[in-house]
């Protein structure tokens, strides 16, 4: 059974039944899921979490969901320790929340577990989204494992690993002309025109609860408690409220003390019209045209962008961006001191993660999870240019040696590690 | 001369139900007056108090984000399409 009671407008406080719709009809304001949150606290406890699912099913009670779900095993990442990582940073008690394993690779199938499954409890026949690569490889899946049509619509320009790793799946696939804001756009009217669950529209409610997973699953994972920090790369602003959110009802249902994490954003600096907004301290935020290799984060009218500076402001948090060549930089620390290959946005949260600290925003002691959303084979492009390259050499020993700077230290220390970067 | 208006599925309720409108309007600001004069009560749902056009709403006029054109100076001529959607989430 599910314990949501209806749909709430967030600018008017209208109430709506649950439907596949995503906009109060008064005031056009967004609409959010409601729950029966005494019904969830008799319910719930540590224990039944704790021997639920292996995966974003054990917070049933907390999703909008009926008991038949679609399910491709999304959720209950791991969350790493990362003393390397911490230690170049200047941080004791750094975590990484790896999101990068995640059955499509990125946390996408978060919420479109949700949002397929509600698609299927409304009687579509299809499932659809405007996707920036993630959500595209997401929603193919979840169709595919739903017996479900999949329409996937995606920028042109995006990086192979994700047009592939959408396609594998068997959509059908279209490629726009324009930037995802343009994508977003036409399939907004789109919805209107067709009876197909477009997760990111129609559906955006119930979809966007998935997000909260990424909370509950942290705050487990710690030993029931929230972190000091939590750095979260933006794109519409969606994950970064919902993880709050999710904080907060972990809270309010008794799972964890209080709660005082700040949040803090990180944006591309191609790319970032919610830290712009945050810095010049207004709540208006306005649309750039995106320019960055962090692709999956370009969105340059952020739906959410609002309530995520709301966000900021409620949890004493701030918010930073990084430039091109940080992101690869982020992306390459990461993978040299934590063994996790990430994507741009990856990237952007650790590139993020190193400002805060420089400034002063996160401090040494604190508790600091680091959110990597997605996988670094999908946007190989990315950093091809600024890895090690292999050394090609003939199958013989001697060529080796030759390759190494080895072959007149035959009989020297070997184990040195001489030159085998470029 | 006269410019249509696309209007969303949310906002039918104030407009009977018609998914388009016909406008005569040489900017944008004249365009959500006149579509109030058409459809009472539509304009409060798009704009503030102080009549500046709502965070969750996104109005373009041939296709174009009217924040990268000049809000709602926009000007608008004869044969222009102007479409009204909300905020929607999405990205990643």
């Amino acid at each position: 059974m599910s314990f949501a009671t209806g749909l709430r407008c967030r600018e008017c406080g209208r109430e709506y039944p649950i439907e596949p719709i995503y906009v109060c009809e008064f005031c056009f304001g967004s609409l959010e899921v409601s729950y029966d949150y005494a019904g969830i606290k008799r319910a719930l406890s540590r224990e039944k979490i704790a021997s639920g699912p292996r995966s974003i099913w054990r917070y049933k009670e907390l999703l909008p969901v009926g008991d038949d779900v679609v399910d491709i095993n999304a959720g209950l990442t791991p969350l790493i320790k990362a003393d390397n990582l911490g230690r170049a940073l200047g941080l004791s008690q750094l975590y990484i929340k790896n999101d990068c394993v995640n059955p499509s690779y990125s946390f996408k199938d978060r919420v479109v577990a949700v949002a397929a499954t509600k698609a299927r409890e409304f009687n579509f026949k299809a499932v659809a989204c405007a996707s920036t690569g993630n959500l595209a490889c997401s929603v193919a899946a979840h169709g595919a494992r739903a017996g479900m049509k999949a329409y996937v619509f995606i920028p042109a320009d995006l990086e192979m690993g994700k047009v592939l790793g959408a396609a594998i799946y068997g959509p059908t696939l279209v490629a726009v002309e324009g930037n995802y804001d343009e994508v977003n756009r036409l399939c907004s009217e789109l919805a209107e025109k067709y009876p197909w669950a477009f997760v990111n529209i129609n559906i955006r409610p119930f979809y966007a609860e998935g997000s909260k997973t990424l909370a509950y699953e942290v705050a487990e994972q710690l030993g029931w408690r929230a972190p000091d920090n939590a750095v979260v790369p933006v794109a519409s602003g969606s994950l970064f409220n919902k993880i709050w959110k999710g904080l907060n009802e972990f809270h309010h249902l008794g799972l964890i003390g209080p709660v005082k994490t700040k949040m803090f954003v990180s944006q591309a600096a191609g790319c970032s019209p919610v830290t712009t907004a945050y810095q010049s301290g207004t709540t208006q935020i306005r649309p750039v045209k995106p320019r960055t290799i962090a692709k999956s984060l370009a969105i340059g009218n952020p739906a959410d962008g609002y309530y995520a500076l709301k966000t900021i402001r409620e949890s004493g948090g701030s918010a930073t961006m990084a430039s091109d060549p940080e992101i690869v930089e982020g992306m390459k620390l990461l993978a040299e001191t934590e063994g996790i290959f990430a994507e741009t946005a990856g990237g952007v949260t650790i590139a993020g993660l190193k400002h805060l600290v420089q400034a002063g925003a996160i401090k040494r002691d604190e508790l600091t999870v680091a959110y990597i959303t997605g996988n670094g084979l999908k946007t190989l492009e990315a950093v091809q240019d600024s890895v090690v390259k292999p050394v090609l050499i003939k199958p013989n020993v001697n060529s080796f040696e030759e390759a190494m700077g080895l072959k007149v230290a035959a009989t020297g220390d070997t184990r040195r590690n001489p030159g085998v970067k470029d | 001369m006269s410019v249509l208006v696309r209007i969303p599925s949310p906002l039918r309720r104030v407009t009977g139900g018609k998914s388009t409108a016909e406008v005569d309007s040489t900017r944008l600001s004249a365009c959500l007056d006149d579509l109030e004069k058409q459809f009472p009560g539509i304009k409060e749902r798009l704009c503030d108090a102080k009549g500046q056009i709502q965070h969750f709403v996104n109005i373009y006029v041939n296709g174009e984000d009217v924040r990268f054109l000049q809000d709602l100076d926009t000007p608008l001529k004869s044969g222009d399409e102007v479409s009204i959607v909300p905020a929607i989430a999405g990205g990643q």
